[in-house]
């Protein structure tokens, strides 16, 4: 028997951060393999308030480490504490943000621990655990098992739900802060330029409206409208942002960010592989092109072959009329 | 400054929806499908090219260009493509992908970081055919090195790097002292995001955008650059592979297709039919 440790992520003022809820739900539904219980790690300077939400949501413990070292996030300061506690667990996981996918591999190799990133699933299969991972951008997915005592897995956002409140308190405990090694010393945090706006972020948002270079110039002018009337968060295509008409976060597809809203739009977004690899589970997927061939049309519920300049701002107005 | 850079040969990633599956399950075909270089590992390639020369004058190398794969006696075709761009050298280590895993192949490349004792090694972020994104994390702990991961700019400073990372909700921006592990996301290839010390001290360079291509003549003369051959057995220790891939499958079908005439029509079915608005 053994048990599940969630590595939690917080943000530069300290605060939970709510894409740890979903390594929750992962760790959660690994437990029948492991036949023990999960708790949750947190690494700041100050995690008093961060440790009292996480405690809300069923974990046999809630660990916390608190030092001036970890100000800022560097996977070298964070590794040899976390993998230090990850000892004594058999699996190791965290939400599949930049953050994980930074710091959970480093980990594992400091535990010698073989690794399953960006899984979209894990199941128990003879008491051992089968975890399916999405490759070839969304074109298969496999099922692997790790065979190291410890194993290290970090759960795709839009796969897993965030994990509901359980109603009582866990026990909150602080560890003790392991001294890093020598990559610590040579590395340096410089600055986190945090894209500020008003809008949900693309890996929460329940819509998201996405542009491709067809907008051109007017990718703002045409989509911001579109994007407030529905409360909707903003992505765009490889080709829109390589063409810089979109900033680089809007990014959606297999080398961006990989999204699963309940309502996707794809304006002027022809269909690339690689987009698609990041927006086709979405629930419902609305495609507006004048091309009526572009690939993107054989993959939406609701396809409308139209110019997008006349198109969107009409689509604005109706929406406006049932509001 | 020495760069070892990590490639990994990929079925190509243009037509990964033709990938096929054994009627078995257990394996993925990609028969049919040509090869390539992965290409966050033809952007890792390019960035080293950047990092070891004048922009001005990019046909002398301040420094060497070291190569590297893990593939079959196949996987020379990349490395002498590689070769060809401007890379000094090549080493192949003999192995099958189904023979690896990103913990056994950051062991090999332990070793032979060791034996070259690079400043740097750039790797692409992942391999878009296991999109596993694992193996330049696991290579800089085990080196104990400092490591900047999806980096889309990198600065050359004494003995470091200003690296600029693309993660969630912005740009984190670290300072690497070399030797470093820095893996590269695909901006890294636009034509100010790398900047060798010599490149900066030209006023307003831009590299062009994208990967370079080789000439002809540097194609003739990549064939008579030093290519070395490893068994895999001889740099990974007594490790053993330890992901086993048990099925393979392909997604379920989306049934899309459907047309609206106009928007109306669209915010009807939004509304009504769908519920989502």
């Amino acid at each position: 028997m053994s048990d599940a440790l969630v590595i939690a992520e917080l943000s530069e003022d300290g605060k939970l951060k709510k894409s740890t809820l979903h390594a929750i739900t992962f760790a959660q539904r690994a437990l029948p393999a492991l036949g023990g219980t999960f708790s949750i790690l947190l690494l700041g300077v100050a995690t008093q308030a961060a440790a009292a939400e996480a405690a809300g949501y069923g974990a046999a413990k809630v660990l916390t480490c608190e030092d001036a070292a970890f100000a800022h996030y560097t996977a070298e300061t964070f590794a040899p504490t976390v993998a230090a506690v990850g000892k004594g667990f058999g699996l190791v996981v965290a939400t599949a943000t930049t953050f994980g996918k930074d710091l959970l591999p480093r980990v594992a190799a400091k535990l010698d621990a073989a690794y399953a990133g960006d899984c979209s699933g894990v199941a128990v299969d003879g008491g051992k655990l089968v975890y399916k991972r999405p490759m070839f951008a969304g074109n298969v997915f496999g099922y692997c098992t790790l065979s190291t005592p410890i194993q290290v897995a970090t759960a795709r956002q839009s796969e897993f739900e965030a994990a509901p409140a359980s109603g009582a308190a866990s026990p909150v405990e602080s560890v003790a802060k392991v001294a890093p090694s020598a990559a610590a010393g040579r590395v340096e945090f410089v600055s986190l330029e945090a894209v500020k706006s008003a809008r949900p972020e693309l890996g929460d948002a329940s819509v998201i409206v996405s542009g491709g270079r067809a907008l051109k110039d007017k990718f703002m002018e045409v989509l911001e409208p579109l994007a407030d009337a529905l409360g909707a968060a903003l992505g765009a295509s490889r080709a829109a942002v390589d063409a810089g008409y979109a900033p680089g976060d809007f990014q959606v597809g297999q080398t961006g960010k990989i999204v699963a809203p309940k309502l996707y739009f794809a304006v002027g977004i022809s269909g690339a592989i690689q987009h698609i690899a990041g927006m086709k589970g979405s629930k419902v997927i609305v495609a507006i092109n004048k091309d009526p061939d572009a690939p993107i049309f054989q993959l939406a519920d609701y396809g409308l072959v139209a110019d997008l300049f006349t198109a969107v701002p009409a689509l604005v107005a109706e929406l406006k009329k049932r509001a | 400054m020495k760069v070892l850079v990590a490639l990994k040969r990929v079925a190509d990633p243009d037509n990964a929806n033709k990938v096929k599956i054994s009627p078995a399950g257990d394996a993925v075909d990609t028969t049919g499908l040509e090869w390539k270089t992965n290409p966050f590992d033809e952007y890792a390639l390019e960035a080293a090219l950047r990092l070891t020369e004048n922009g001005k004058a990019p046909k002398k190398r301040e420094g060497e260009v070291v190569v590297v794969t893990i593939a079959p006696k196949e996987g020379e075709t990349m490395l002498r493509a590689a070769l060809a761009t401007g890379a000094d050298r090549a080493i192949r280590i003999e192995a099958n992908d189904v023979d690896l895993d990103g913990r056994l192949v950051a062991h090999a490349l332990k070793a032979i970081v060791e034996a070259e004792k690079p400043d740097l090694v750039l790797l692409g972020k992942q391999a878009v055919d296991g999109d596993s994104n694992q193996v330049g994390q696991r290579l800089a702990e085990l080196l104990d090195w400092p490591m900047a991961t999806f980096a889309a700019t990198i600065k050359e400073e004494d003995g470091a790097l200003l690296v600029g990372r693309e993660v969630d909700g912005g740009v984190s921006t670290l300072r690497v002292k070399l030797p470093a592990v820095v893996t590269v996301d695909l901006r890294i290839v636009a034509p100010t995001s790398v900047l060798s010390k010599l490149t900066a001290a030209e006023a307003g360079f831009k590299h062009g955008d994208g990967v370079r291509f080789a000439p002809l003549p540097a194609i003739m003369a990549a064939k008579k650059k030093p290519l070395d051959v490893k068994a895999l057995a001889d740099v990974v220790g007594g490790n053993q592979l330890a992901t086993k891939y048990v099925k393979f499958e392909r997604p379920a079908q989306r049934a899309g297709g459907a047309k609206v005439k106009d928007v109306a029509e669209l915010v009807e079915k939004l509304a009504s039919v769908s519920k989502v608005i």
